[in-house]
């Protein structure tokens, strides 16, 4: 090997962007386009360091097709396999969609903020959350349930848009029998539905916070995240208590490439969980 | 003359022909050296192997959407300010192989990169090209992450500056914090005057590179000469941004003002300016495959926040759908968000957004327009 090989080898190794494999261990149908994915790295020792926090995402890359932020939907207290629960929209997911036990795919990671787990100790948690935003909140719930005794009220309002598109419905009695309030709601519902029936930030009126002692976790599409938001202001909820997941066009995952920048913000880096205080000076800037 | 001692700062004249030996000086400690060559009516950054590659006797009439190279007979070699060309294609190129995998057995394996980059030794590096390497290089080699391709030829890098004698009509380095004459980031900078240059040691490679000339000291006539004319060239660039340390604070409270309507309205969206713009850095990657599905490699491309992919979403739509969105995009990051992610303003007043827009748009009178709409 001649030197510029050696030096060239290195470039490759220590490239933030490298394929890092692992394997599809069990999937798991969720619903007619999602799927969780329960993968393990090859490497055993890249297996043995990672450690992920609630609400961080990977990079999932198969070859040819490309590269998507996924969010981990696993709990992170748990050795083993690391779950993402994926909804098949675009040119990437519909592949990975495709893909079998014992595939191999790519993982980088993980990125990101995470939920303020630790720091909400004590505190009471509503969760909000919409669609396949329950996915990033899954950790958290799992770390709360861990530890419950350390939580005060424990609320969680989660909405789809119809009863087949609701997540983990299984788990449901599990979380409940944990001393969580768990509400369930459908944009529109069918006759196999008798429960809720409304957007989820409708069902904030239902809950009484006490706003010093409260964290509101929301994730889900913008609009609904906004109008969450809206509901915990007016129940003075503080800004720095207000936690939002975001999502952005994403491709490096270290905050390099540009691509998800929001005001002086990447999402990638400085998110995808912000506090209502960070993203104020942004919000409602259409287009931004 | 071995009497002299040099060191750093030191300035010495060599005659203009020696520039030639300092050619063949980097060349023959393996460097390849890079300079304006005048081409296609452009001033481009190639390959150059003697000075008589160097854009002798042209000059530039540049304006917003207007950029043209003549010869008017004069006898200096940097008279012509840059064209298009930047020294990011040198520094981060257009398109780099990230990795390659081939598909043996149903198994992907990754193929070592074989791309060599050689160690480049930059002529005629411009004050407002030093500022936007100083920014690229806060931007790439960071404390969470580096890029190691860049570093790697960043590194290597020799940089022989030139000052800038002949400002262009679309300059505003004066404006952004810069100036026409290079203070530091170099190894030498050359003063072109009538029939020598003027050559200060910026480094210890500097030193070792003079050492093998035939030089001169400075005398205190030529000295005196290249401090007249910096103090002209200086004059020469109009200050035209006002109160430019206040923008970010300016445009980041005002992102929902329909001034920005207004300065988008002749925008095209097509992203000219941040290709020719010698500090944005965002980058794509793309997934090249054969067509058998059997061979696949990722490549990291220069992409510009005006094209429509650049926010897109899986499943259709993007962030910034319309012309305005992505130019109060560009423009509040080079101005107002770069600073508190990087530390200072993206921009270094070279100009060339004005002068490759096909529309005409000069961000210094956007800008000005901007501010007034927003006081």
């Amino acid at each position: 090997m001649t030197m510029s090989a050696v030096e060239d080898k290195m470039h490759v190794e220590e490239n933030a962007m490298n394929p890092n494999w692992a394997v599809i261990k069990k999937i798991e149908t969720e619903t007619v386009d999602t799927s969780t994915l329960w993968l393990e790295f090859e490497d055993e020792e890249v297996r043995k360091d990672y450690k992920y926090s609630a609400g961080q995402f990977n990079m999932l890359y198969l070859p040819i097709y490309g590269e998507s932020a996924i969010s981990i939907s696993s709990d992170p207290d748990q050795e083993g396999l690391i779950g993402h629960t994926i909804r098949f929209v675009g040119n990437v997911t519909r592949a990975v969609s495709r893909l079998n036990v014992g595939d191999r795919i790519s993982v980088r990671g993980p990125f990101g903020t995470n939920w303020p787990v630790e720091e909400s100790k004590g505190k009471d948690v509503i969760i909000f959350a919409g669609g396949i935003g329950l996915a990033p909140l899954r950790p958290a719930i799992y770390q709360i349930i861990n530890n419950r005794k350390d939580y005060g009220k424990v609320t969680i309002v989660y909405g789809a848009r119809c009863p087949s598109d609701l997540l983990y419905t299984g788990e449901y009695e599990e979380w409940r029998s944990h001393d969580i309030e768990l509400m369930v709601t459908v944009d529109h519902a069918d006759d196999t539905w008798d429960g809720l029936v409304g957007v989820v930030p409708m069902y904030f009126y239902r809950l009484r916070p006490n706003p010093e002692n409260t964290v509101l976790w929301s994730c889900g599409p913008e609009i609904m995240m906004h109008f969450v938001l809206y509901e915990g202001l007016a129940r003075k909820i503080p800004d720095n208590q207000i936690y939002l997941s975001y999502e952005r066009n994403m491709k490096c995952g270290v905050g390099v490439c540009g691509h998800c920048q929001h005001g002086a913000y990447y999402i990638c880096k400085d998110g995808p969980i912000f506090t209502y205080e960070q993203l104020e000076p942004y919000f409602n800037v259409e287009d931004l | 003359m071995t009497d002299y001692q040099l060191s750093i700062n030191t300035t010495v004249a060599i005659s203009k022909p020696e520039l030639n030996k300092l050619l063949d000086v980097l060349s023959g400690a393996g460097y390849k050296t890079i300079g304006p060559v005048a081409k296609n009516n452009s001033l481009v950054y190639e390959q150059i192997e003697d000075i008589s590659d160097l854009p002798y006797g042209y000059e530039t009439d540049q304006k917003a959407g207007r950029y043209r190279l003549y010869q008017n007979g004069g006898s200096e070699y940097f008279q012509a300010t840059p064209g298009a060309s930047t020294w990011k294609k040198y520094l981060t190129p257009p398109r780099t192989k990230l990795f390659g995998l081939v598909n043996v057995d149903n198994k992907w394996k990754e193929v070592p990169v074989s791309e060599i980059h050689p160690k480049y030794a930059f002529i005629g590096v411009r004050p407002c090209e030093i500022a936007a390497i100083k920014i690229q290089d806060t931007v790439l080699i960071r404390e969470d992450y580096v890029d190691t391709l860049y570093k790697k030829i960043r590194d290597e890098l020799i940089i022989i500056a030139v000052n800038c004698l002949h400002p262009a009509d679309t300059c505003f380095c004066t404006s952004v914090g810069g100036s026409p004459e290079a203070e530091d980031g170099y190894d030498l900078r050359l003063t072109e005057l009538d029939d020598l240059f003027l050559v200060n040691i910026g480094s210890q490679k500097g030193i070792d590179m003079v050492a093998q000339l035939e030089y001169a000291a400075a005398n205190s006539h030529s000295l005196q000469i290249e401090n007249e004319m910096m103090s002209e060239a200086k004059e020469k660039i109009k200050d035209v941004l006002k109160d430019y340390k206040q923008l970010p604070e300016l445009l980041m409270n005002n992102l929902t003002h329909s001034a920005w309507e207004d300065v988008a309205a002749k925008c095209l969206s097509c992203g000219s300016c941040t290709s020719v713009c010698p500090t944005c850095f965002c980058w794509d990657v793309q997934d090249v495959t054969n067509l058998h599905g059997t061979e696949t490699q990722r490549d990291k491309v220069w992409d510009s926040c005006f094209n429509p992919t650049f926010t897109a979403h899986a499943g259709g739509g993007c962030s910034r759908p319309t012309t305005t969105s992505r130019l109060r995009q560009r423009i509040t990051h080079k101005f107002a968000s770069w600073v508190e992610q990087h530390g200072g303003e993206g921009c270094v007043g070279c100009g060339r957004c004005i002068v490759w827009c096909p529309a005409k748009i000069d961000i210094r009178e956007e800008l000005n327009i901007l501010q007034e709409a927003f006081k």
